[in-house]
């Protein structure tokens, strides 16, 4: 399933994501996911192009959808969308909106861009893959610090941990945006996840973390950036 | 509100509901229960629990969280039949059903109790009578307002069956009765200037009612989507329609007026007075 292929350049993604302008509000947003998104298409998820749906794919929620510039570079990278189309970003009638829509692009798992509602879902595909006995895929969602403040995720955290959701994964970008914020491994391992924080721009320690065993229990992985400022 | 007077079967419509849903799961692979710790005691969901693990999910007192489960669970291709009270179930996670379901292009069959005021001493908190109205502002979803239990359990393993996004709003006030079929059905006729569309356990109040005498009476357990053509087959050429709905008056205008656009007409809404209630006890229909 999985498709041999070089390692993606991060001058090609940057180049990529130069090509799509107009949400320069985001921008922040979209560079903070950006080594996170590389490294787990190129190094983690099992997703085929050829094969959007296939039932036993790894599922990528992002859950975070403002500034997905990284994320459309990154589809583009690894075959979901054609080059071209990037130029339409933000255009009227583009498949490529402000917020990702999976109705209209392959390989996009959820519609996002309201905050809190990544995680819930990927607690259901999780519990769903599980029902259908599909024990091979990880679902794995990314969602921000910030993020984490909605109420919706702690119901989401809560249920996850207590259940031993060992095939879900949520990646924390952390870019210090959060406000009233707590220790976030924290808010996670008082639920019962396993939890890992980690350099976010450091391709080979996010590859280890996002790889790393479960242990019965769903994993969290915390992957520091640079603060928002 | 008289609560329960009329049922001659000793089967309420949440016993129906949940009867029919462990058969759907019994019977078929796509089936799954979500629940926000309503009815989880209720018979025969422990049962069920225990026959069919994990076909049972009980996410606890999380009712966004209720919701989105049922959207990640539809998105892996099973049929979530999703439980809770009213203003639980649609109300606090509105913007869940919105785009945990809608958005996402999936569906799920949500199925309420607690109908209006059906707990005449529960008071404003578990009471919706808003609900058809809130759920009417989405697009896409099937609504069913039974009025006896054997309706109940048909619509809601028809739901069941089908893909689409449902809400089943189950009463414990009933009709004498069921009546099944598709659409509006003409439970009694009169003048065709003068009709009377009574909604689910609504009906044998219309039927009883003196105003009511001489006017045709349909019937229907399914509002959303409203069956326009039927409307237009019975009524005269400048009816007066009066639409019997046991939930906020007025949520049905919209479609009326619609199915009526081509002839001059007068509408008559009745339902729940839109009001911020701090009354406990019964809530009489303005019939």
């Amino acid at each position: 399933m999985t498709t041999v292929r070089p390692p993606t350049d991060p001058a090609e993604l940057h180049r990529l994501m130069s090509l799509m302008t107009g949400d320069e509000k985001h921008s922040a947003a979209a560079t903070s996911t950006l080594d996170v998104l590389h490294v787990l298409y190129d190094r983690v998820l099992h997703v085929d192009p050829q094969h959007p749906d296939d039932p036993v794919r790894d599922r990528f929620l992002l859950s975070k959808g403002h500034g997905p510039m990284a994320y459309y570079a990154v589809l583009a990278v690894h075959g979901f969308l054609d080059e071209a189309e990037l130029a339409t970003w933000a255009q009227p009638g583009s498949r490529l909106g402000l917020h990702p829509d999976r109705v209209l692009v392959p390989g996009v798992e959820i519609g996002s861009g309201s905050l809190g509602h990544g995680l819930p879902l990927a607690v259901g595909t999780a519990v769903g893959l599980r029902i259908r006995g599909l024990t091979t895929p990880r679902v794995v969602v990314l969602v921000g610090d910030a993020e984490l403040d909605e109420g919706s995720n702690h119901e989401a955290v809560a249920y996850a941990g207590r259940s031993g959701l060992a095939n879900l994964t949520a990646v924390v970008v952390d870019n210090d945006s959060a406000t009233h914020r707590g220790d976030l491994a924290e808010l996670f391992l008082a639920e019962g996840w396993r939890a890992i924080t980690v350099d976010g721009r450091d391709h080979d320690v996010l590859e280890t973390a996002l790889t790393a065993a479960h242990d019965d229990r769903p994993l969290a992985v915390v992957a520091v950036v640079e603060p928002k400022g | 509100m008289t609560l329960v007077t009329t049922s001659l079967t000793t089967t309420t419509m949440r016993e129906a509901f949940l009867h029919a849903t462990a058969d759907a799961i019994d019977t078929d692979d796509r089936t799954v229960l979500v629940l926000a710790d309503i009815s989880a005691g209720a018979d025969p969901v422990p049962d069920l629990a225990r026959r069919r693990p994990g076909r049972v999910v009980n996410v606890g007192i999380r009712e966004q969280l209720m919701i989105g489960v049922a959207g990640g669970l539809a998105l892996t291709g099973l049929r979530p039949v999703v439980h809770s009270y009213a203003p639980f179930l649609v109300e606090r996670p509105y913007e869940s059903l919105k785009l945990d379901l809608g958005h996402q292009d999936v569906g799920a069959v949500l199925v309420s109790i607690g109908a209006s005021y059906d707990q005449p001493g529960i008071g404003r908190t578990h009471e919706a009578p808003e609900d058809v109205a809130v759920v009417d502002t989405l697009p896409g979803w099937t609504v069913h307002v039974p009025g006896h239990p054997d309706e109940a359990d048909r619509l809601v393993r028809e739901a069941i069956a089908g893909d689409g996004p449902v809400y089943v709003r189950l009463s414990s006030e009933v009709n004498a009765a069921p009546h099944h079929g598709t659409g509006l059905q003409t439970v009694r006729e009169g003048s065709p200037d003068d009709v009377v569309v009574a909604v689910g356990p609504t009906l044998d109040r219309v039927l009883a009612a003196a105003r009511f005498r001489d006017a045709t009476v349909l019937y229907t357990s399914t509002v959303r989507p409203f069956d326009a053509a039927g409307l237009r087959a019975v009524v005269g050429e400048v009816p007066t329609v009066t639409m019997v709905e046991p939930y906020l008056e007025g949520t049905s205008a919209r479609v009326l007026d619609e199915a009526l656009s081509d002839r001059p007409h007068r509408l008559v809404m009745i339902g729940y007075p839109r009001e911020e209630s701090h009354r406990y006890g019964d809530h009489e229909l303005p019939l």
